[in-house]
This record gives C-alpha cells, sequence and structure tokens, in this order.
C-alpha cells in the first residue's frame, strides 16, 4: 500500500458498461449478457451500475440505433440479481421523457443521471425534479463540459442544484480533458456547490487519461467516478474499473468493490463479447485530440466507409462545427457535404 | 381592405418575432401585446411600435377586448397555461391561435391541411420542428405508405427561450403525434437538440422515414421538392441540404432553416417557421371572417 494524500477518502464507484458500453456494441447486448455482468458487479460490490440504451431513456431511434431490446426488458432482466447494487438510467431531456423515467422507476430504477449539454443545464428543472419526487437518487449531468468555461460549469452545476440535483457531474465525453482541466472544473464546482453536494466526474479514455482524470477529480473533491469494467463504452472507453479500483486500492482510497473479481470479469465476460477491441486507435484518439463527443466514433467509422472519405477527416470536421451529443444526424450530413465540395474542387 | 384585429400574448422570443411578421400581414392587424414582465423587451418593442401593452398576463387584456374588436388571439407562452389563457379569450369569442405545445385544438401545417381544417375556436401549431419537418414526411407518406418516420431537429442555444426549455417533454410529445396524425406515417418520433456554437448555428431538421414498401426514388424526389417550393412561399430560408439519400427502405432528408432576421438573426429559423406558420393560418380565418364565412361566437368556459 502506497501512502497517499487521498487515504481514507471514500469514491462511489458507478460502473457504465451496460450504457455507455451499449454504444460499444451497437446497442446489441443480449438480456442474458446484461444479466451476467450485473450478477458479476453485484458479486464484486460495484454499488451502482447503469443500465439502458447507450443514449438512455427515448434512446431507441435511428438516430442512435435500436438495441436488441427495449429498456423494459433490461430492467427486467437485471433487477432480480441486484441486491446491494442501485440500478441507474441516464435520462437526456429531448430524447427522454418524465414517463419514461416513472417507467424506469416502476421497473426498479433508483437512480438517475439527467444530462445537458454543459450550457444548457436549464432543459432538466422538472426531469430532476421529477427524479426526486420518485425519491431516486438524482444526479445532474453536464456533457461536453470542455466546451465550457469552469466557472461557467459552475454557473450551470449551480443550477442544477438548485432544480434538487444531489450530485453534479464534469462529464468528459469527449475524452478531452487534461488532469489540470479536471482540477480547475471540478475545484470550480467545489467552490460553487453547497458543501453537502456531491461532485461527480465521468471520462472517455480517448487521450490515455481516464484514470488520472478520475483521481484528479477525487482530489480535487469529486466523490463519485464513473467508469466502466473492461473500458466498455463509446470512443476509446470509459476509465477502465478495474484498474481505478487498482489505483484506489494503492492510494488507500475506498471503493468497496472487490479488485480481482472485478478482474475475472474484464477477462472472462467483457473482452470476449466486445465487437472490436475498446481501444485508442487513430479515431478515438481523434475524438480526444478534436474534442469531439466520443458516440460520433463508431458512426463516423460505418459513413467513411460509405462514402470513400476517412473517419478521422469526418470527426475533424465535425469538431471544427461544434457539433454536441445527440447531433449524430449530422455525421452523414458533413460526409455529404465535404463529398460535394471534393467533387466541386475536382 | 379591412383588417382582423389580433392580441398578441407573451413577449418573449416567439411572441416577439412574430409581432413582425402580423405587422406586415395584409389582414391582420396586431393591437394588443400581453406580457407577465414590466420590465419585457418585447412589450418595449411593441410600445414603441404603437401597440397596446399589459404586463398583467392574459386578465390585463380581457377588459378591452370588445372596445377594441380583438377577433384573433395569438398563444406564445407555455403549454402549462395555454388552456386556461384559450379559455378566457375564447370565452371573450376570440380566436385562438395556439403556438405552445399544449395541442388542445386541431394541429396546423399550413402546406399540409391548412385547407381542411374542422370548424374550431382553437388550432394548433404543433412546434417549430413540427413545421419545419411534417411538410417533408407527407412528402413522402403522399407517395407511399411511411411505417415509422423520425425527426431530428437541431436548434442554436440563443433562440430557445425560457418557455420551450419548460416544455421539452410537451415538444417531444406534440411533435411526434402530429408526424403520425398530419405527416401520415404510422409511427414517429421527435428528437430536439440545443446547440450552443458561436457563432450561432442555423436550424437543422433531419427527416428520416422507412417506407413499408422500397420507395419510388424519382416519385419521392418530385414530391418533396414540391412541398418543399410550398414552404419556401411563407419560410424562403427553408432550403434542402443533403438528400434525399435512399438506403433500403430508409429515406433520409437534411434540411436547413434561415430565418428573416425580424428579431433574432438569421439562425433562429426555428422561430421564422412557426410564427410565419401561425401568421398564415391566423390569415387563412381572418380571410373567412372578412368574407363572412366564418361567425365568432362567446363560448361559455
Amino acid at each position: 500500500m502506497t501512502n497517499s494524500d487521498l487515504a481514507g477518502r471514500k469514491v462511489l464507484v458507478h460502473d457504465m458498461c451496460l450504457r455507455d458500453g451499449m454504444h460499444a456494441k451497437k446497442e446489441q447486448i443480449t438480456t442474458e449478457q446484461m444479466r451476467a455482468f450485473a450478477q458479476a458487479m453485484e458479486n464484486a460490490g460495484v454499488p451502482m451500475i447503469q443500465v439502458t440504451h447507450g443514449a438512455g431513456l427515448g434512446g431507441n431511434s435511428l438516430q442512435h440505433g435500436f438495441a436488441l431490446h427495449s429498456n423494459e426488458e433490461y430492467w427486467d432482466a437485471v433487477a432480480p440479481v441486484l441486491n446491494n447494487t442501485v440500478m441507474s438510467v441516464l435520462l437526456i431531456p429531448g430524447l427522454g421523457t418524465m414517463n419514461e423515467l416513472r417507467l424506469a422507476y416502476d421497473h426498479g430504477a433508483r437512480s438517475v443521471h439527467v444530462a445537458t449539454h454543459s450550457t444548457e443545464a436549464d432543459t432538466s428543472p422538472q426531469h430532476i425534479a421529477c427524479g426526486r419526487e420518485l425519491g431516486m437518487d438524482t444526479s445532474g449531468f453536464l456533457m461536453m463540459a470542455h466546451l465550457n468555461t469552469p466557472s461557467g460549469l459552475a454557473t450551470e452545476a449551480k443550477k442544477m442544484e438548485s432544480y434538487g440535483a444531489q450530485t453534479v457531474y464534469v462529464t468528459d465525453s469527449a475524452g478531452y480533458m487534461l488532469p489540470e482541466d479536471v482540477t480547475q472544473y471540478v475545484t470550480a464546482l467545489r467552490n460553487e456547490l453547497d458543501d453537502n453536494t456531491e461532485i461527480g466526474f465521468h471520462g472517455h479514455n480517448n487521450l490515455g487519461m481516464g484514470i488520472a482524470n478520475s483521481i484528479a477529480a477525487v482530489r480535487a473533491g469529486a466523490s463519485r467516478i464513473d467508469c466502466s469494467v473492461a473500458g466498455l463504452g463509446a470512443g476509446a472507453g470509459n476509465t477502465p474499473l478495474e484498474a481505478f479500483v487498482a489505483v484506489c486500492d494503492r492510494m488507500g482510497i475506498e471503493t468497496g468493490c472487490d479488485m480481482f473479481a472485478l478482474m475475472d470479469m474484464a477477462e472472462d465476460l467483457v473482452f470476449p463479447m466486445m465487437d472490436h477491441i475498446v481501444r485508442i486507435d487513430r479515431s478515438s484518439l481523434t475524438l480526444g485530440y478534436a474534442g469531439v463527443y466520443s458516440t460520433f466514433l463508431l458512426h463516423a467509422n460505418r459513413l467513411g466507409e460509405k462514402y470513400g472519405i476517412p473517419p478521422r477527416d469526418i470527426l475533424i470536421e465535425l469538431g471544427r462545427k461544434k457539433m454536441i451529443g445527440g447531433q449524430e444526424d449530422m455525421i452523414e450530413d458533413t460526409a455529404l457535404s465535404m463529398l460535394k465540395e471534393r467533387d466541386s474542387a475536382a | 381592405m379591412n383588417k382582423i384585429k389580433c392580441a398578441l400574448i407573451g413577449s418573449g422570443n416567439i411572441g416577439t418575432d412574430l409581432l413582425y411578421k402580423v405587422l406586415r400581414s395584409e389582414v391582420l392587424e396586431p393591437v394588443w401585446m400581453v406580457g407577465i414582465d414590466a420590465d419585457s423587451e418585447g412589450l418595449a418593442r411593441a410600445r414603441d411600435l404603437g401597440i397596446k401593452t399589459t404586463h398583467e398576463g392574459v386578465d390585463g387584456v380581457l377588459p378591452h377586448l370588445a372596445a377594441d374588436g380583438v377577433q384573433i388571439a395569438f398563444d406564445a407562452t407555455s403549454a402549462y397555461v395555454h388552456k386556461e389563457n384559450s379559455d378566457k379569450m375564447n370565452a371573450h369569442g376570440v380566436f385562438m391561435v395556439d403556438l405552445t405545445p399544449a395541442a388542445i385544438g386541431p394541429l396546423c401545417v399550413p402546406p399540409v391541411n391548412l385547407d381542411s381544417l374542422a370548424e374550431t375556436m382553437n388550432v394548433n401549431m404543433i412546434s417549430c420542428a413540427g413545421q419545419a419537418t411534417i411538410p417533408i414526411v407527407y412528402g413522402v407518406s403522399r407517395v407511399q405508405g411511411v411505417d415509422y418516420a423520425e425527426i431530428i431537429a437541431s436548434l442554436a442555444s440563443k433562440s430557445i427561450g425560457a418557455g420551450t426549455r419548460a416544455n421539452l417533454d410537451e415538444f417531444t410529445y406534440t411533435t411526434s403525434n402530429a408526424v403520425c396524425q398530419i405527416g401520415g406515417a404510422k409511427k414517429g418520433k421527435a428528437l430536439c437538440i440545443i446547440n450552443p456554437a458561436e457563432p450561432a448555428m442555423i436550424m437543422r431538421n433531419t427527416i428520416y422515414c422507412m417506407t413499408e414498401h422500397e420507395p419510388d426514388q424519382e416519385k419521392i424526389t418530385e414530391s418533396l421538392m414540391d412541398m418543399i417550393e410550398k414552404v419556401q412561399r411563407y419560410v424562403p430560408g427553408y432550403r434542402l441540404v443533403n438528400g434525399p439519400v435512399f438506403e433500403g427502405n430508409k429515406v433520409a432528408v437534411f434540411m436547413e432553416v434561415a430565418g428573416l432576421g425580424d428579431y433574432l438573426p438569421t439562425y433562429a429559423g426555428n422561430l421564422d417557421i412557426m410564427t410565419a406558420a401561425a401568421c398564415r393560418t391566423a390569415e387563412m380565418y381572418a380571410e373567412k371572417i372578412l368574407r363572412g364565412e366564418m361567425q365568432l361566437v362567446a363560448e361559455a368556459s
């Protein structure tokens, strides 16, 4: 055990492999796989796991892909094997609705990330209030946080707190942040929010910074960290849960998770079911470098192939046009416009 | 020519943009603008244009409706208060054009069903995204059956006021429903994204239709071009950017809506397409009233 300045700190890890991981599997995870994952995480002492379509409630669409099963079927597969582990959902206003949140509650969800773009917190008051009325553990989730300033993000976080959010997340959807960025954002939130409001950090590993960023977040005052077993998630994946728990063990940060059980789960359950190895490759690295929404990765790869344009060029152009999460339709539109431009230049 | 006198309820982004549209109308005349904030910029603009204003909400204008001859009202407030507003106006014999997603009256997309609307005292304009996308869904469904239509609206953050932000669920339900009811799809879904990019992005809309059978590319393309031209008559900045792209039974159409820049700059095409459609709809009713084909009767609420 290494002595560290963070020894004795408690962190709640929140696994994303059955939500963000849905992106990496093009939404094609079976209910049997979900149940096996959930059982393994319950056994490993993971306190919270998120279970929905990759885009959350209301996600089933041509825009975001149709999952193998409805959210209800996934929840009903997972809920019976959970005892101590809490099941959470993602809700992005404009896509998911409060009726769907009530449905999620009826099927056993007890925690919710209410997500908005980093500058648009005021699209979430009804949904955050609805989560609280249902008695759910309710977090505000400020996506693409790097597109706001630290003080701007703190202002948005304060709004979410005023709507009733018990935790507010700095969400690095593009995997763009470096540890010093995370420190600035989390510190800005910590200074602005009430002492009893928790701060969360959700990272992507596109620049290989998932763990370093999560530790920087904890050091600056975050007490909730989103991770994913084997990193199964959009882009180069989320912060790998088993590795984060290992680092926390070394630093004396308490997660309550069984690291060996999580390692085994990563190796025996998660890696064998990946369609592609979730890693830092030239497309996912481009996401992190250019600050592009991680979920765009597989769409850009597919459309790049369809139209004969390097996916990296499409992603860079999407970054330049400041496209944000939810604008997946603009990937094909951008590819078509690039094609027109290239043809007219030729 | 005589003009029908109008009251505009709501002095936010939509109400203020609407004011400029109604001012240009040959059959409508704005006489009252109603707000709830004495310091509202929209009310100040209305006063500068010689329009009577109140910041006491709908109750502030009710005592003046008869004396000022108001026959049509527009509601650009919020779905949550629309029914109450509408009931009060209808009780005074004033016809209501609803720009909130409350949808208590029949839905209207002018180039699709303006001519076939039932007799009513309340007509609903669905949503900006509905106005921008339903002509396209209809353009496909009038050629062949559409099993499913999905529309995605991307809006500039600066163009989205407090009312719209508080009504995202209603926006989703009302627009999805209208994609079926007016657009002609068997199932429908609506998604909305608010983008804060600077400079502000022009409103974008993507429409996906899944046809029952293999799409007739030539007929669908021809039908879509006709619908786009019809919308362009009242929203000149309505433009096809890419598509139609045919992939199996999927038809994808990528649209852009630039506004006239009456109130907010041209990126806010979402304001224009809503206010222009509402104005066009009100004009149709105004013409009926002027021709004596429609009697407005005060309804007990």
